[in-house]
This record gives structure tokens, sequence and C-alpha cells, in this order.
């Protein structure tokens, strides 16, 4: 549908190729970039595709990091044991150990979310509008809680990863290509999604839910491959940005339910929901908004974004793709009758 | 038109609070024939139809449909054994062009896990779309936001979704409601031809005197939440007691 798809693959692939060889210095933050990315398109198939707004995606991410620790940490060593000595006792991985825990760790992180979000989606799809979205945003909140009072994962002290086998630069690079990965999955995974009669389900019940279950749609068996879609993605940029930061706490890394948890949505509205293109675009120029404020306006970092979402919300609903889809709706397949609109 | 009713209540009875909405309703709705709903506003002609099709609990009372008792069943579940409804107030995806709402109201009921996943529709499920929107006078729409249609065509893109889903029987809240005096022979047309050439038992609730009296061959009255009167056209219209409901008598 969306015409000039195409056209931005090439730049994006060669961009994400070439950025940490040519710009080094800030790998991580375009690691970070690719997970924003990330976070928009899967709150999107929800809040945008299928009119489910949910404040606790974060949660998915949270599981996902938990559950890849608890993975890699298992493997070869006591996870009570290693929690306990809080890194006074120095358990040493071999590079093997470490990467196969890894890679165990990653895919189990995104399965286990997804089983999370079919679990809980079974209770909270009973919930519509913005009922769905505080009881979401509770679960998220009530999760970080959680996890800070159980002592086998360290509680709120926190859990430190098991260390990379190798140099820092190295590391860098391995995380980024990975979550560079994961956001390309994310994007082929969505833009064939949307293609198939999963995709106009889903409208459908954006649309009219009420209709889709008169109309005999499943509806609870699509809202939940959706959300377990979406948390197995989020699972996964869990897992890798535990890696990253090397040490997992439940409030502030794992759960962060108001800056992460929100950000997600305000990307999406940024770059207009219930497109492909939009939460990717939303992305990006919310990244460089933050990255930028951030490094030159340190302590107004938070009231520009604040004003930003303010004037996106109150001015600009429909976001970057709403407004380019209703200015030149030709160019994005849809057809307009104007004899129509006079009558 | 078989004997065996298609639809059979007995003893339907639906209260919200204080208010009886259906009082010990029973009714039979007889296979391949058109029957028809009557009543003035507040009747509880809607709240029947919204039972049928379990929209919410029934106070007392059985509801079958071929025999099967699915009082307990819900919304979809009805809807997946080809009983299905249209809504008073006109029901569509309304940010999907019209060939995306044909498309995704083809029959669920025996859609698999992996038919989630396939193409929008092949072949032969797009030749049916552009057939019954061409059926309905809205193939050279086809590619229109279907929100973006008048109140008329989105009704008539109501009922091809409708047909889409091959259902066997069609609950029709008021089908010509709102629509121009001009397009209501049209749609009568299209009623009937659904019912003759596709064989869809039709139930249908209507205010327009003349269309249901043109169309059904048995009628049910109500009013106050009861059943007044039922019979054939000709002896609905001449009923006292239907005649005193609509002027307020009653």
């Amino acid at each position: 549908m969306e015409s000039f798809s195409p056209k931005l693959h090439l730049p994006i692939l060669i961009f994400g190729v070439a950025a940490p060889f040519v710009i080094p210095g800030v790998t991580i933050q375009i690691a970070v970039l690719w997970v924003m990315v990330l976070f928009a398109l899967t709150w999107d198939i929800l809040g945008g595709q299928m009119g489910y707004n949910s404040l606790g995606n974060i949660l998915f991410f949270g599981s996902g990091m938990y559950i890849s620790a608890v993975v890699q940490v298992s493997m070869f060593a006591d996870v009570a044991e290693y929690t306990a000595s809080s890194g006074a006792v120095d358990f040493k991985y071999t590079d093997a150990q470490y990467f196969w825990g890894l890679g165990l760790g990653v895919i189990a992180a995104g399965i286990g979310s997804a089983v999370l979000a079919a679990a809980i989606g079974w209770t909270m799809f009973g919930l519509r509008g913005p009922y769905f979205a505080i009881g979401t945003l509770g679960i998220a909140l009530t999760a970080g809680e959680l996890m800070g009072t159980w002592s086998w994962v360290g509680a709120g002290g926190g859990l430190a990863m098991p260390v990379f086998p190798g140099s820092a630069d190295g590391k860098s690079m391995m995380f980024y290509f990975l979550c560079f990965f994961a956001a390309i999955a994310t994007y082929l995974f969505c833009s064939w999604l949307y293609s198939t009669r999963f995709g106009l389900a889903i409208n459908a019940i954006r649309d009219d839910e009420q209709k889709a279950e008169a109309m005999g749609i499943h509806t609870l068996r699509y809202k939940t491959i959706a959300w377990s879609a979406a948390a197995f993605f989020l699972g996964i940029s869990g897992a890798l940005f535990g890696n990253i930061t090397g040490f997992v706490e439940p409030l502030e890394v794992a759960f962060p339910v108001a800056t992460f948890g929100i950000f997600m949505v305000a990307m999406s509205l940024l770059g207009g929901k219930g497109t492909l293109w939009g939460p990717i675009l939303g992305a990006i120029l919310f990244h460089f908004l933050k990255e930028f404020t951030w490094t030159y306006f340190l302590g107004w970092q938070w009231v520009a974004l604040g004003v930003l979402i303010i004037v996106n919300v109150v001015f600009f609903q429909q976001g970057i793709m709403g407004w380019l889809m209703d200015k030149f709706p030709e160019r994005f397949g849809i057809v307009v009758d104007k004899k129509e609109a006079a009558e | 038109m078989t004997d065996t009713p298609v639809i059979e209540l007995n003893g339907v009875s639906k209260s919200f609070g204080g208010v009886v909405a259906n009082h010990s309703i029973s009714l039979k709705v007889p296979g391949g024939g058109i029957t028809g709903l009557i009543g003035p506003n507040g009747s509880g002609k809607t709240t029947l139809f919204n039972s049928i099709v379990g929209y919410h609990p029934i106070d007392e009372g059985s509801i079958r449909f071929k025999g099967q008792e699915i009082s307990d069943y819900r919304v979809p579940q009805i809807a997946r054994l080809g009983l299905l409804r249209t809504f008073q107030q006109t029901r569509i995806y309304s940010n999907m062009n019209c060939i995306d709402n044909m498309l995704i109201s083809i029959p669920h009921r025996k859609l698999g896990f992996r038919d989630m996943f396939k193409n929008r529709g092949d072949k032969a499920t797009m030749e049916e779309v552009d057939r019954l929107l061409d059926f309905v006078g809205l193939y050279e729409k086809r590619r229109l936001i279907s929100g973006d249609l008048s109140f008329g065509q989105q009704k008539l893109l109501e009922f091809a979704m409708a047909l889409m889903n091959r259902p066997e029987v069609l609950l029709l809240d008021e089908p010509t409601a709102g629509i121009n005096p001009t397009l209501i022979n049209g749609l009568i047309d299209r009623l009937r031809r659904a019912n003759e050439e596709l064989g869809i038992t039709l139930f249908v609730i209507e205010h327009n005197m003349r269309v249901i009296m043109n169309m059904a061959q048995s009628i049910y009255c109500l009013a106050h939440g009861e059943l007044l009167a039922h019979g054939t056209p000709d002896e609905i219209q001449n009923d006292q007691r239907v005649i005193d409901a609509y002027l307020g008598a009653h």
C-alpha cells in the first residue's frame, strides 16, 4: 500500500550497516534507535492496527530481559547463588557458555514473553478503550514492583548479566547488529502480517469490534495472537537490551513504564498510528530529537518531549503518515471519490 | 419453504432493571421464507434480535436454531452457525475500503489457525466480492473508503457483507430505514432475490409497512414487550389490536 516503502528500504539498510563503522562513537545510541523502531512497530500492532491502546507493553520488554537473564545465568550456575553473591563471586563463563546462553536466552525471552502475553490477554481483552489502557498500565507497574521483591532474581538490587568475553567495541558491534536485525525482522513480520487476512481482521476489530463479532470473526483469537506476536519481538529486544546495559534492575531498566513504556506510544502517534511506516518514522524522529535535547538542552529535555507530545496529540493527531495520506491519498493507493464527497 | 422452523423461540423474557423489554415471547421463523417483525418504537424488537444473536443473556426461555439450543452461545459462535444480523445503525468497517470490508466478511465457521495468515482473498473470493458488490450496485465504488459512502450505500454494503458470509438466516434490523425512497424498491428486490436465489431465510424488523406487507409471508407484531399478534400480512393489516398499538390506543 505505502508506495514509497521500497524507496526507503535501501537508504535505511545502507545507513544501518554503515553507521557503526562510519560513526563508531554513537554505535550504542543507534542500536537503541533500532530498539525504538521495534518498540513503535510492536506497539502499533495493537494500538494502531487493532485499536487497543496498551500502556503496558513495556511489560514484555522486562519479562524478556528477566527470562534471558535467568536462562543465561542458570545454564552454567545456580541462579540463587549467583544473585545472592551480587557479583562478589566471580562466575566465569567460557566463550561457548556465554554465546550459547545468549542465544538460548534471547529465544526463550521471545517465546516466554509471547506466552505471557497470551495468558494476560485472555483476561485483559475483556477490557475496552481506556479501561484496557489503564489495565495494561497497572499490570506493567505491578510487574516492576513484584520483581523488586523477588530475591531469587536479585529483587530491587538487580542482577548483573554474564560479562561479554571480548572487547567493549566488539560487544557494541555485536549487539548493534543484533538490535538492527531484530528491528528488520519486526518490520518484515509486520509488513507480511498486514498483507494477510490477519491484517484485515485486526483492522476490522479496530473499526468496529461488535460488528466483527457479529460477523463471526474469532476476535479473541486474533487479539491474543496479535499481542503475543508483539510480545515476542519485545521480549527479544528486552533480552538484547539487558545484555547491552549488563545489569538488570526492575524499575529503571526492565520495566521503565514512564520512559520507554510511554515512548512507544508517543513514537507511534508522532509517525502516524495504524500505518506500517508511521511508527518507524516516528521512532527515528523521536529518537533524534530525544538525543538532541539530552545533549544540548539537558535539564529541559523532559519539557521538550512533553511539548512535542502535547503538540502531536492536540494539533497533529494523524501523525506524519496520516498527514501524508490525507494530502496525497493517490500515492498510497487510496481512492477518493470527489464527486461523492460533494454529494 | 419448509415447515420446520429454523428459529424457534419459547417464552423468551428479557428485562433491563425494572424495564421488561421482552415478556415471554414465543415465535417460529420457518426456513426459506421471509418473516416480519413489527411494532411501535420501544416495543422490544431490537432487544429480541439482540437476544437471538447472543448479544446479551436472556432471563428466561429457550432459543433454538435448527433445533439446537443457542441461548447460552455468544455472538461470534452464533454468527458462525450461520445466523447473522445487520444493525439498525449501519455498521461497517469505516476505515477500510469496500473490497476489504467484503474480504473479511467471508464465512469464518471453518477457518482454522493457518487460514488466518492466508492471502486476503484468492481468485474465487475476489470474484465473489465483485459479483456481490455488483449485485448491490456498489461495484463502481469498490475501492472507496467505506466510511465515505452515503448512508444508503453503507447500508447496501452491509447487506453485501452479510451475503458474503453465506448465512442461512439473516436478521435484518430496519433494512430500509434512512434509505432514499427510490432506492428502497431496488433494495426490496435484492432482499427478495437473496431469499429466492440464495435460499437465505430472512427475519426482518421493519417500520415501513408497505415494504414488510409486500415482502413477508408471515408477520409478528410486538407491543410493550409482548407478542400482540401473528398472521399473514392481510390478517395483521386488519387486526384491530395492531392498529390500536400503532395509533397509541394500546
